[in-house]
């Protein structure tokens, strides 16, 4: 583990200091005009925090479920020879629990996206 | 003598991390030339051809110009998360490298979970992507970040199960098992067994690095650059060079996964003996160029998906045959292939 954080780490660093040559190099020209969203060269209309679609979160919720379960995979995964039979048939009957959620969640139409 | 033993310890990481990252941002830089040169002659243009020759200095001409160039804050912009959101995404996408071995004896982090660590570092260096495009101000940011976000959501179930395939198929979540019994395997790599499995990976791969046909938070004829839109100087340099990183990243991970990583299948072996004598890094090396040149090569020729057809056929086809890959290794496993 800590060679993996050294390399976080050691990265981090070479980013800031990218970032800080970025910033001794480049010229500053300060404009007002600079600093105003970016439009298609018009003067931005309205907020740029535009109000988005509700359908983000349904799919974030349906994603959680899912997620869970190929959480649950792995581990077995790992001992799948050691779990032998008796572990494969009740990952088979967690699988087949979970697809009928996602075909219910497919009928009702959460999938759909208009 | 435990702080010496340490000291040398940390001492070696950074001699190999220090390895890893002249080679890889190396390729990554080159990669942009190559993408230049081999999609302008597909579309029967030159490429770059004024700096240097063959114009292979180009790489080097746009680091100077990048840095070289004005950092600009947009006034709406939540300053903090606008700053580091860029050094997210190139962190989390360089830190993967770690646990990936380039060669049997050549890892910098030989943890046994590296499946997991980089599925996790790919998972957080979205949120690099979410954050720069919401705290940019801008609505073709906003809406970047947020097509991001769904992508997210839609790829990554499919991605994690067809990976479950492979972990099951070798027990193991470290890359250098995973590719040490495909060297033992029936079939001699991954990507026979489990077609339905690589396919499906391959698909969510291109979705992960945000490249054509997937590239929807920076489609730039609908978005002006996405979630870049507002970025400007190396911080919007800092996003490519994570993209490309992330393209060895994934092909790295396909060709360990999938087809043996720096191992050959005992069959071609058997059939054309002298392959024995190409040394394991060439075999690699030849492998991740294929599919780094398989990214380029589907930018040039397929047009991009639109939104909700990336997350239907995500949701739709690639989750089940995702399962379904993942229960047919389960049964061939007990089969005892």
């Amino acid at each position: 583990m800590l060679p993996f954080l050294i390399t976080a780490l050691i990265f981090l660093i070479l980013g800031s200091v990218m970032l800080i040559a970025n910033r001794v190099l480049a010229p500053r020209r300060p404009d007002p005009r600079k600093y105003i969203p970016y439009e298609c060269g018009v003067d931005p209309s309205g907020p740029g925090w535009v109000p988005f679609h509700v359908r983000f979160y349904l799919i974030a919720l349906i994603f959680l479920v899912f997620d869970v379960e190929v959480v649950f995979l792995y581990p077995w995964a790992v001992i799948f020879e050691e779990l032998s039979w008796f572990g494969f048939v009740e990952v088979t009957i967690f699988v087949v629990m979970l697809l009928l959620a996602y075909v219910y969640a497919w009928s009702e139409g959460a999938l759909q996206w208009e | 003598m435990v702080s010496n033993n340490l000291f040398l310890e940390i001492l070696l990481i950074l001699i190999k991390i220090a390895v890893v990252l002249g080679i890889v941002l190396l390729h990554a830089a080159y990669t942009v030339y190559a993408e230049r040169k081999i999609i302008g002659r597909m579309q029967a243009r030159l490429g770059p051809t004024e700096v240097g020759p063959y114009g292979l200095l180009q790489p080097i001409a746009d680091l100077l110009k990048l840095l070289t160039k004005e950092d600009i804050i947009p006034l709406e912009a939540e300053r903090l998360i606008f700053l580091v959101a860029p050094l997210i995404v190139l962190t989390f996408a360089i830190v993967n490298l770690s646990v990936i071995p380039f060669h049997p004896s050549f890892i910098i982090a030989d943890v046994n979970i590296g499946i997991l660590l980089i599925l996790a570092g790919a998972s957080l260096a979205v949120y690099g992507i979410i954050l720069g495009g919401w705290s940019s101000g801008s609505k073709y940011s906003l809406l970047g970040g947020l097509r991001s976000a769904a992508q997210v959501l839609s790829y990554e179930i499919p991605l994690g199960m067809s990976l479950a395939g492979v972990i099951l198929a070798a027990e193991s979540f470290k890359l250098s098992d995973i590719v040490n019994h495909q060297a033992q395997s029936f079939f001699g790599m991954n990507a026979i067994p489990q077609i339905l499995g690589f396919i499906v990976f391959l698909i969510c791969a291109f979705a992960e690095t945000n490249r054509a046909p997937f590239d929807l938070p920076e489609a730039e004829s609908e978005l002006v650059a996405g979630y870049v839109t507002e970025y400007s100087g190396f911080r919007m340099g800092m996003f490519f060079l994570a993209e490309y990183i992330s393209i060895y990243v994934m092909s790295l991970l396909i060709v360990h996964c999938y087809f043996g990583g720096w191992t050959l299948p005992g069959w071609l072996l058997t059939i054309f003996p002298p392959l024995k004598f190409v040394p394991a890094p060439l075999i690699l090396l030849i492998k991740v160029y294929f599919f780094v040149f398989l990214f380029i090569w589907v930018r040039a020729t397929y047009p991009r998906y639109r939104f909700d057809q990336l997350m239907s056929m995500c949701w739709k086809i690639l989750i089940p045959v995702s399962l379904l890959n993942f229960l047919i290794v389960a049964f061939l496993k007990r089969g005892g292939f």
